[in-house]
């Protein structure tokens, strides 16, 4: 603690760095403590600088950028179909909804449709890949605030998924599934009947893990409450998905600016509710991915019985090609949220520009207003019911 | 709203720093004067009929064709649904524009992620440092021109491609090749594996 105290005068100090995050805090007699980057708890790596007054935080700095990879350079190397696997690596939990973004986006550019089976193909894998980011989720969240029981439930279930995933692409975790213009496979022979037995089991367990976890008396007591964030902050810190849902603002890219095949299919807008405490806290937040699970379960089966006959791919040119300059932007509901890539057109066959925005970046920006006066334990408990994902902060 | 009614909305407040609408092929987007962004974005976010009470997005693209770097904002209305799209000009030497910081608070990380990737300097932001890079990093990677250091606290930035290892491997096994063929075998391997006798 004296050592902090001593920190600004400390003349061993040469990192550039260390002086420009430590002239962010007063020094007060405060300790200083940093969370991360290796840090269990974390998510990843992230560095969280907290000052703090005994359990009580005063404040909370995220400090990002240990897993930029400069995917968005990159973007501007290479061609358009040659940026797909790094599309995967945006966000690894949820490949397929990066895919599905980019893809979106140069075909806006190109002005192509989709067939409407690849469409099929491109929401069934979607919808799972959503299922078992939420499992991950809702399994390490419980597993953060001390209940490690659930995430190995959590991940056998998962376990099925990675199955039929593996079946579709071939991978388990980076698919490089969808490509521009369609899906690089169709549907395996005797894929709906595999899927259809996996809702069957699916369905059960999940009112078995709201008794298990959901509804569970300690749970509820650890997260009600906690960390509540309004609509009003949500929308002003640009907070997306079930993050801005568990705030009661009923807002999904899917319902309201619809896109693929979703206007074909019915499904609710699971939002916060205060069911437990007050609207917007961290059980809200839980609970809405909870539920989301459920309407993914709805929308796929949809899917399974609806999926048409046809070409996967649309056709496309061997090279693409733009004029250089043209724009396009796209939206689309990772299981993240909002998630939006903005890429412009360049002469070659390369874009001149792509930006990923993602949730979980504009998720952390709120944390250090919502730091502070929290217990050191419940920041942990808020980063999880954020749901952040490292590399798609840092891309 | 449509896009073409914010545009007359705000030609009628703001004159001449709000241009024409812009057809783009997907999105059209209205050109601001910099100097006049902010007051720009905080009209579009009170006024009762735009109402942009998002800021979606925020991107810089470097164009040293044309000597200067677009600022582009993408904005969103949760109470109306709508999406409208400004973007500022900014001079390549010298790209300043006012921070948009005090009307949407998410524009803090977004306007750091540029200023850090592009250098666009955000007048007015309380904090604005680089959140990707080490502070003391040299150069902004998404402009075209940037050119990486060597290295970075004696760590190098590059590294030899693995197919070239693969050349200098079989350039020495060439040369084993070509050795033994001068020196013929005069005396057994050492490597040879001695014979085991079987046990009986």
């Amino acid at each position: 603690m004296t050592e902090a105290r001593r920190a600004p005068e400390n003349p061993t100090m040469e990192m550039t760095s260390n002086k420009e995050i430590l002239r962010r805090i007063e020094y007060t007699g405060d300790m200083l403590l940093n969370m991360g980057p290796q840090h269990p708890s974390t998510h990843g790596v992230i560095n969280f600088l907290v000052q703090t007054d005994g359990e009580v935080m005063k404040r909370a700095i995220p400090e990002v950028g240990y897993l930029h990879r400069s995917i968005e350079k990159i973007g501007e190397k290479v061609t358009y179909n040659g940026f797909m696997p790094y599309t995967d690596r945006v966000d690894y939990i949820t490949a397929m909804c990066a895919n599905q973004g980019y893809a979106m986006a140069v075909e806006r550019l190109l002005g192509v449709t989709v067939p409407k089976r690849a469409e099929y193909c491109r929401t069934i894998a979607t919808e799972l890949n959503r299922i078992s980011s939420h499992l991950i989720s809702a399994g390490t969240m419980s597993m953060d605030i001390g209940a490690v029981t659930p995430f190995p439930y959590a991940l056998r279930e998962r376990e099925f998924i990675n199955d039929l995933l593996e079946e579709l692409c071939g991978a388990r975790l980076t698919y490089n599934y969808l490509r521009i213009g369609g899906v690089a496979y169709d549907l395996p022979e005797g894929y709906a009947e595999k899927l259809v037995t996996f809702l069957d089991h699916f369905e059960k367990i999940l009112p078995e893990f709201n008794r298990l976890i959901t509804y569970n008396e300690i749970f509820i007591q650890r997260l009600a409450n906690l960390a509540p964030i309004s609509a009003e902050m949500a929308i002003d810190y640009c907070l997306v998905g079930p993050n801005l849902r568990a705030s009661g603002v009923k807002f999904d890219v899917r319902k309201d600016i619809p896109y693929s095949i979703y206007p074909e299919v019915q499904f609710e807008v699971p939002v916060g509710k205060g069911e437990v405490g007050v609207v917007g806290d961290a059980w809200d937040r839980f609970w809405v991915r909870v539920e989301e699970m459920k309407q993914s379960c709805r929308i796929l089966r949809q899917c399974v019985a609806q999926v048409p006959r046809g070409e996967v791919m649309a056709k496309m040119p061997r090279k693409i090609k733009m004029t250089e300059g043209l724009e396009a932007y796209s939206r689309i509901e990772s299981s993240r949220g909002d998630m939006q890539y903005y890429v412009v057109a360049g002469a070659a066959e390369n874009a001149y520009r792509v930006k990923v925005r993602t949730g979980s970046f504009t998720a952390m920006g709120i944390i250090d207003a919502l730091s502070r006066g929290l217990m050191i334990a419940d920041l942990v408990a808020l980063i999880a019911s954020l749901d952040v994902v490292a590399p798609e902060i840092d891309r | 709203m449509t896009a073409e009614e914010i545009q007359q909305v705000l030609a009628e407040k703001f004159g001449e720093s709000v241009g024409a609408l812009q057809p783009a092929k997907q999105d059209p987007w209205v050109l601001v004067k910099p100097e006049a962004i902010a007051e720009v974005c905080r009209f579009l976010k009170t006024d009762p009929r735009t109402r942009m009470d998002s800021l979606m997005n925020l991107t810089a693209v470097d164009w040293p064709k044309r000597n200067q770097i677009d600022v582009i904002y993408h904005l969103f209305s949760y109470a109306h649904r709508h999406v409208f799209i400004l973007k500022a000009q900014l001079d390549r030497a010298s790209p300043v524009v006012p921070s948009v910081e005090g009307v949407w608070k998410a524009a803090d990380w977004l306007e750091r992620e540029q200023f850090d990737l592009l250098g666009v300097q955000f007048q007015g932001h309380p904090d604005l440092r680089r959140i990707m890079l080490p502070d003391d990093w040299v150069g902004h990677p998404l402009r075209k021109d940037y050119k990486e250091e060597s290295d970075y606290h004696r760590m190098s930035t590059t590294r030899e491609s693995p197919l070239d290892g693969f050349v200098r491997l079989d350039e020495l096994k060439k040369r084993a090749a070509a050795k033994t063929a001068e020196a013929p075998a005069a005396q057994a391997p050492a490597h040879a594996p001695a014979k085991k006798e079987m046990p009986s």
